[in-house]
């Protein structure tokens, strides 16, 4: 279990990581997403003690990772940055991670094979494809058989079978009863491999809920509707609670139908087919809109950027009633209105 | 490839065997480490080939030189202090491959991104930075040993027509096993600054310029007596009293007390490198 509490991390004047707290729990895949910049990374290593926190803290099974005495054996992390000498061969650099946890050289060779790189075990690692040092990172994280894994953008730049084959180890880690954090901003690849999702904009926690419930938290359930009669349905709909909006040029689809499209939100498409039924509008078109996972997640993160967007806006522009006005010397523009 | 086999679960017995990692552990690490990078055989195969190769050709062009009556100065340097000048011809440009060592030992954790990993492994951090100078210096002690007691023989071998030296001479024996300390703790000071700089090129900027440039100028300070102090109590100035015979007769520091002058601001510098290495992100 990895738990962090109340998290801050500022690098001279921009907050990374700002209060965040969550808990991420065994036995299911946990993606941690956020767009660029977001902070995971630096959460991460927050996390595995490389970065020293502002304020807060972050335990994994209970203890400080400074204070786990064999780490490797405990957590496993697959950093994006690289963290390999080129001159140093696949084998050596494992070889010495084992050697500072008393683990056997037998269980490098162990690892080499899992992960395939052994017939290039004693070649310089500099040499190595994307594919080949991820796998070798993987190795580096696996070498401990280690209950708590974190892997940071793990999928970046794989082929398709080495995506795959990522996917597959993280729910079979899981499946183990084992506690696996992986970042990424790709929301699809998410959608497919985690359980639980934490959600971070600007260094703060959006959303951690179950994948599901995060997409359907997202824009919600939408109903696509296009009627020669729209105004009999928006009156229909707008009786029962429901919003009407016209769809957008994107969601217009069909071209050839000269009945306008329509977005409903806040009723279930079965009500909507009934409502017109009981009134005799004809539809053209009646789809339910499931909110994609990147839709959700665009949605949460943009959320996030407008009220940055509002943070940035200078106070004094906009004097409220009750706040100290500014100073006269300073209020000639403040005046204007 | 199976998942089942991608797991790769400890066997029960492993999982048992040494729970507990020491400090033998870390410099067995540390050991893997050195060893697997070319950088570390370069340097060591320079260090030995330049120190030998530099003593006997500088012995053998002075040598040459007295016997056909050119370079009276030079002539007068060997006559007065042979060992000296035997174990300073080539261990003075030897000494610069086991700083370049000593610095890159350390900056290529950070330029490589292993200090990550070296410091997931050992996140009390202090240990991997104890485990590193424990196996350098162990390291460079012996060969550096070797190579000043090779080139004493060399050297001896070279002048022997002008003049006879032996280590069971009065000091001798302290000058060239000296020597072989003298390059340990200054590998090991190069290491510190590694630790402090960060970057290869600014640590070993920063040694060498030290070492060759800032330490003999300081020399053309010896005729006020403030001088000689700084002169005296400058790191490489001070640790290389332990390689000569004789003293200068303005010499503030013995031979002893310079080597302990030297080993002291070794331990300040990696003193204050370990508190950095605490401090600062990785």
């Amino acid at each position: 279990m990895i738990e962090a509490r109340d998290l801050s991390k500022k690098f001279r004047t921009t907050l990374a990581v700002d209060h965040l707290s969550f808990t991420v729990q065994p036995g299911r895949v946990t993606g941690f997403l956020g767009p660029n910049g977001a902070g995971k990374s630096t959460t991460m290593r927050i996390i595995l003690g490389l970065d020293h926190p502002t304020s807060g803290s972050a335990t994994i099974n209970g203890k400080p990772y400074a204070e786990l005495s064999t780490p490797l054996r405990t957590v496993g992390a697959l950093l994006e940055a690289k963290s390999v000498h080129n001159g140093r061969s696949a084998r050596n650099h494992l070889l010495f991670l084992a050697q500072t946890q008393g683990l056997p050289s037998s269980r490098v060779d162990a690892m080499l094979d899992v992960v395939g790189l052994r017939p290039v075990a004693n070649k310089r690692a500099g040499g190595f494809s994307l594919g080949m040092s991820q796998r070798l990172g993987v190795a580096a994280a696996l070498l401990g058989d280690p209950q708590v894994l974190l892997l940071d953008e793990p999928v970046n730049g794989l082929d398709p079978e080495g995506v795959l084959w990522i996917r597959n180890l993280m729910k079979h880690l899981a499946s183990q009863g084992k506690t696996v954090l992986v970042s990424s901003h790709l929301m699809n690849e998410m959608a497919v491999t985690a359980d639980h999702l934490i959600v971070i904009g600007r260094g703060r926690l959006l959303a951690d809920a179950p994948t599901e419930e995060v997409v359907a938290r997202g824009s919600g359930q939408s109903v696509r509707v296009r009627t020669p009669d729209p105004v009999r349905l928006t009156e229909l709909i707008a009786a029962e609670g429901g919003q009407v909006a016209p769809a957008t040029a994107t969601e217009n689809g069909n071209g050839d139908d000269q009945a306008p499209a329509l977005t409903v939100t806040g009723i279930p498409a079965a009500r909507v087919g009934e409502l017109a039924a009981s009134a005799s509008v004809v539809l053209h078109e009646l789809t339910p809109q499931l909110a994609s996972l990147e839709d959700a997640f665009l949605e949460l993160t943009s959320d996030s950027l407008e009220f940055g967007h509002l943070d940035a806006e200078p106070v004094t522009m906009r004097p409220e009633p009750g706040r100290r006005q500014p100073e006269p010397a300073q209020s000639a523009d403040g005046s204007v209105r | 490839m199976t998942t089942t086999a991608a797991s790769g679960e400890l066997a029960s017995g492993q999982a048992e065997a040494s729970v507990k990692a020491g400090f033998g552990h870390l410099m067995l690490a540390e050991w893997t480490k050195i060893r697997s990078v070319r950088s570390t055989v370069w340097s060591l195969v320079i260090f030995v080939v330049g120190t030998l190769g530099l003593t006997a050709l500088f012995c053998w062009l002075t040598v040459h030189a007295i016997q056909t009556g050119r370079a009276p100065r030079r002539s007068a340097d060997l006559l007065a202090d042979p060992v000296s000048f035997i174990l300073q011809t080539g261990i003075g440009l030897g000494q610069l491959a086991i700083c370049v060592l000593g610095a890159l030992t350390m900056t290529t954790e950070y330029s490589t991104g292993v200090i990550r990993a070296s410091l997931l492994a050992v996140p009390k951090r202090l240990p991997v930075l104890a485990a590193k100078c424990a196996v350098f210096a162990g390291l460079i002690f012996v060969i550096a040993e070797i190579v000043s007691l090779v080139s004493f023989f060399i050297g001896k071998a070279v002048i022997h027509p002008v003049v006879d030296v032996s280590l069971s001479q009065s000091g001798v024996a302290r000058a060239v096993i000296g020597a072989g300390l003298y390059l340990t703790v200054l590998g090991l000071f190069a290491l510190a600054i590694g630790a402090l700089i960060r970057h290869s090129a600014g640590a070993i900027a920063a040694v060498i310029g030290l070492v060759l440039v800032v330490g003999p100028l300081l020399g053309l300070l010896d005729s006020y007596d403030w001088g000689r102090h700084v002169h005296d109590w400058f790191p490489t100035q001070a640790g290389e009293y332990i390689t000569r015979i004789h003293q200068a007769s303005d010499q503030v520091l013995t031979p002893w007390q310079g080597f302990a002058v030297f080993c002291g601001w070794t331990a300040m510098l990696l003193a204050a490198g370990a508190y950095l290495l605490r401090r600062r992100d990785a």
